[in-house]
């Protein structure tokens, strides 16, 4: 059984897809696109797809990720286009690398998110961020299943600024909807990075923090765009690349798997190569 | 006027965070198609007027979409009602109801097409015409309004909202919708010679397209009507249905639409054949649609393989309004089983006649993986209102199909029966807790297990426009209350059997607000008017439903005339009377209808005119139709492997 990682968006108008409604499009378009799955066994069989850590619905994301195990060898290049071609446009598939390690989900440890605050001055809000990171506590509320919960927004916030309005465009591109709504008047854009704890702090968490200490009260509803996530560099408190070990894995001794890869004629090297980002 | 065609989604959009399941609003859908505005010279949007998860995979709105996208120079868009949390946002800000194509506002087509399965979507009717800024009244609308259409089965008796309409089709849509936009394009193209009044005199006097303001209602003292009469020459006195013949010649729907957003049916579905014979007398579809047309197997065969790489659907849903009667039923289900093993594709037939199924189709279809329930629809509980309905399943068919289904693995049946049909006493309706209880005994002796269980599934008969039942009168909400309680007390004190027989039922309210509207006249569009203005919203859905509000308003706009909901539900109608839907032709006989309507008094039961001659049910003769159906004796051969 050869596993296979994947990078894929929500961008634009298809942010609005929850998690359920992506899971039911995935297994499709793995249906239109002849993958061979492996499926689970029992009586009504089920693809074999791990989802991982996905963002809220509502929210665009650069940076999504799951896991497949199919039953043929397939090169995760060629499984990349297929896929990507077989979803809708905004549901894009960025990578694919051959698994080559476990424990994925250890892998990501935190997320960078972006969050673009339309009719907030740029100013303003650094007065709030400034406010925000003095404090070591900052509590808000949420709405959860089990009642209204509070909890500390602050702890998991590794790194939180403002950026350019122009460096935000460019890494985007586009994955907060419709580009005129940025266009006109004040806007301010910020770039946070956020580790994965429990309960999760959600950039909307962040929001609420920001209000609590620095009454930030954007005029319309924040877009929120998660722009990677991975294993958090303690030392910088950046993000790096989660397919990193399956990259190494594959280009130093031959494992296991990538030696049945190899077997299936396909060099373990390439398996293992970034299938072209967007 | 003047209005520029712009997507309003950068608008709605900003209201999106605040809504309740976002994705339905954005479209997107696999399949779905964006033309070019200005490419187009008509241009249609069509709406389902329920929610998206239910609109989305109507069948009627996707053949549609996609006959008119497949022509030049004709785009269709869809539109569905939005919520009452989108819409009051909508309101609040402005934004007017929209397509989910590309976003553009309703009041921008030429042709607004509203499909109604059901009278509790006219509400919903309302809110969309308002919320896209047309009129609601058709009298006030003007040159730019698009010309609203109404079709669906409950369009055979558009009366209670002929205000609110400017045209309506019966029958079959692909046709008609061409030769609609046949004429709108004409019109246009001449620039629009007298206007929105010559537009519809030119679609009225084709013959297919009731226009109701053409039409005159006139009644008696005693509030009957005493006739419906054209007031406009060149008008037909009667307007009659459409009907496709050769569904082989009409594949559709090609590609059909893969939702985002959940939605009530996840499936490929390919309608077997249309029309049915069978000759039920609660049944409107049946006789609204006769005669029967089968697709032929390789035709199915096609359109289910073509579907299935379109789409990446994993199960087929072969739709008809009563699968297991296809001649070639048996082949059909066992040649796509094979085809399909590896894929791991369920088969679904989701009308299933009790003495047409069989184990070896049972079989096939539970091969691939899926067993669910098993289905019925006995309908009524004794013999002797079963051949009041004309429902000609004998309790032995019934028992001996769930035997063999019980002895084959199956744990699980579901039966559908109604209340309320005329002539029913309460001991018709407490032989269904007898029924159920033989089932699960029969069900207990050749399983050997005592898990097995049978749920009864039971709702308030409504009669129906164009039925042998059209002249009944409805069972009242009490008394099918009543009758219902008193079943569902039969089963629960059961020592023996009770524990496994399943009651859901349905109470007999919404089904007062059907009957009013099915068999209601003009005169209740300022009841449907008064609904919806006092918050009618979503009538079919339980949670926004209000009896006490239809019946308030009813009382208040009825309050001048003569007539009451009652008199338009309970009561019985007599031969002489002019009904509302008259002048809409069906091709069924009057008078053939009204002698199975006493027939079914004396418990005389009709054969199907498959399988016995001609009893001259009148539509064949009118609409120059004919029977169409196999066997072809044609198999569904493996496909071949092409594998990159």
């Amino acid at each position: 059984m050869q596993r296979i990682r994947l990078r894929y968006t929500k961008r634009g108008r298809l942010r609005f897809t929850s998690h359920r409604d992506f899971q039911r499009a995935f297994e499709r378009a793995l249906r239109r696109a002849e993958v061979p799955m492996a499926y689970s066994a029992g009586f009504t069989p089920h693809p074999k797809v791990s989802y991982a850590n996905a963002a809220p619905t509502g929210v665009g994301s650069e940076a999504e990720y799951l896991e497949i195990a199919l039953t043929a060898h397939r090169d995760p290049l060629t499984l990349r286009a297929l896929l990507d071609e077989s979803l809708p446009p905004g549901l894009d598939v960025l990578e694919a690398v051959e698994v080559h390690t476990s424990g994925f989900a250890d892998q990501l440890q935190a997320s960078v998110w972006q969050v673009r605050l339309d009719g907030v001055p740029r100013e303003e809000a650094d007065v709030a961020v400034e406010k925000f990171l003095a404090q070591e506590h900052v509590e808000v509320r949420r709405m959860t299943k089990n009642g209204e919960r509070a909890f500390d927004a602050r702890g998991a916030v590794v790194a939180l600024e403002t950026v350019d309005g122009q460096v935000a465009d460019a890494v985007t591109g586009g994955a907060e909807g419709t580009p005129d709504r940025s266009g006109a008047g004040a806007c301010a854009i910020l770039r946070l990075v956020v580790r994965h704890l429990t309960p999760a702090v959600r950039p909307d968490d962040v929001l609420s923090g920001l209000r609590a200490a620095a009454d930030l009260a954007p005029p319309v509803p924040a877009a929120v765009t998660r722009l990677a996530q991975g294993p958090l560099d303690e030392v910088t408190g950046t993000v790096t690349d989660p397919f990193g070990p399956d990259r190494d894995a594959a280009t130093a001794v031959p494992s296991t798997t990538a030696g049945l890869s190899a077997a299936a004629g396909v060099p373990p090297a390439r398996g293992g190569t970034q299938a072209g980002t967007a | 006027m003047i209005m520029p065609v712009e997507s309003v989604f950068p608008r709605l959009e900003a209201l999106l965070p605040h809504v309740q399941k976002p994705i339905q609003y954005v479209g997107g859908e696999l399949n779905s198609t964006v033309k070019d505005w200005d490419s187009a010279d008509v241009r249609w949007a069509l709406m389902y007027p329920d929610a998206y998860e239910v609109g989305l995979p109507n069948q009627g709105v996707m053949i549609l979409y996609e006959v008119l996208n497949e022509r030049e120079g004709v785009l269709a868009e869809r539109t569905y009602s939005v919520w009452p949390d989108l819409e009051a946002l909508m309101r609040e800000h402005g934004v007017p109801q929209f397509t989910v194509d590309a976003h553009r506002p309703v009041k921008a087509f030429d042709v607004f097409g509203v499909s109604f399965s059901t009278e509790l979507g006219y509400t919903n009717l309302l809110t969309a015409l308002d919320l896209s800024g047309i009129p609601l009244e058709a009298r006030d609308r003007g040159l730019d309004d698009p010309i609203v259409v109404a079709g669906g089965h409950a369009a055979f008796n558009p009366e209670p909202i002929a205000d609110f309409l400017d045209c309506v089709v019966v029958g079959d849509g692909e046709q008609a919708v061409l030769e609609i936009t046949d004429v709108v394009r004409a019109w246009k193209a001449e620039g629009r010679p007298g206007g929105r009044e010559e537009a519809l005199l030119r679609l009225a006097r084709t013959g297919g397209v009731y226009v109701p303001r053409f039409y005159d209602v006139e009644y008696l003292p005693d509030g009957r009507i005493s006739r419906v009469v054209p007031n406009t020459p060149g008008v037909p006195w009667r307007v009659s249905k459409h009907t496709v013949m050769d569904l082989d010649e009409w594949p559709y729907p090609k590609q059909p639409l893969v939702p985002l957003a959940e939605t009530v049916h996840e499936r490929m579905s390919v309608e077997i054949f249309r029309g049915c014979t069978r000759g039920c007398r609660f049944c409107q579809a049946g006789m609204i649609t006769r005669p029967v047309r089968e697709r032929s197997i390789t035709g199915i065969g096609d359109m289910v393989e073509k579907g299935l790489n379109a789409t990446g659907f994993e199960e087929v849903g072969l739709l008809s309004l009563s699968s297991a009667d296809h001649s070639e039923i048996g082949d059909i289900a066992k040649g796509l089983a094979d085809r399909y093993e590896e894929d791991k594709i369920g088969l679904s037939l989701p009308s299933t006649r009790v003495d047409a199924f069989n184990i070896d189709l049972a079989n096939e279809l539970t091969r691939n993986g899926r067993r669910s329930g098993l289905t019925f629809a006995p309908e009524g509980g004794s013999e002797r209102i079963r051949k009041v309905i004309n429902k000609m399943v004998s309790e032995e068919d019934l028992i001996r199909t769930v035997a063999t289904a019980y002895g084959n693995g199956w744990r699980q049946v579901k039966l559908y029966f109604m209340c309320g049909l005329p002539t029913e006493t309460d001991e018709d309706v407490l032989q269904i807790a007898e029924m159920a209880k033989r089932v699960i005994q029969k069900g207990r002796e050749v399983s050997g297990r005592s898990d097995i269980r049978c749920t009864v599934s039971i709702g308030g008969f409504v009669p129906k426009p164009h039925t042998p039942f059209q002249w009944a009168p409805q069972l009242g909400a009490e008394e099918t209350d009543a009758r219902l309680e008193k079943l569902r007390d039969a089963i629960r004190e059961d020592k023996k059997y009770g524990r496994s027989i399943g009651f859901r039922y349905h109470d007999g309210k919404p089904g007062i607000v059907e009957g009013l509207l099915s068999r209601g006249d003009r005169r209740l569009g300022q009841v449907v008017r008064a609904v919806y203005e006092d918050g009618g919203r979503f009538d079919g859905w339980r949670e926004h439903f209000s009896f006490e509000r239809w019946m308030r308003c009813a009382d208040k706009a009825l309050a001048d005339e003569i007539v009451d909901v009652d008199w338009y539900t309970t009561r019985e109608r007599t031969y002489e009377e002019v009904l509302p839907w008259d002048h809409l032709d069906s091709g069924l006989d009057k008078d053939w209808l009204w002698e199975d309507w006493q027939d079914s008094l004396e418990e005389v039961e009709v054969e199907d005119c498959r399988w016995t001659p001609c009893f001259d049910c009148g539509v064949c003769p009118a609409m120059q139709t004919e029977i169409q159906v196999g066997p072809t004796g044609k198999k569904l051969l493996p496909l071949t492997v092409v594998n990159g």
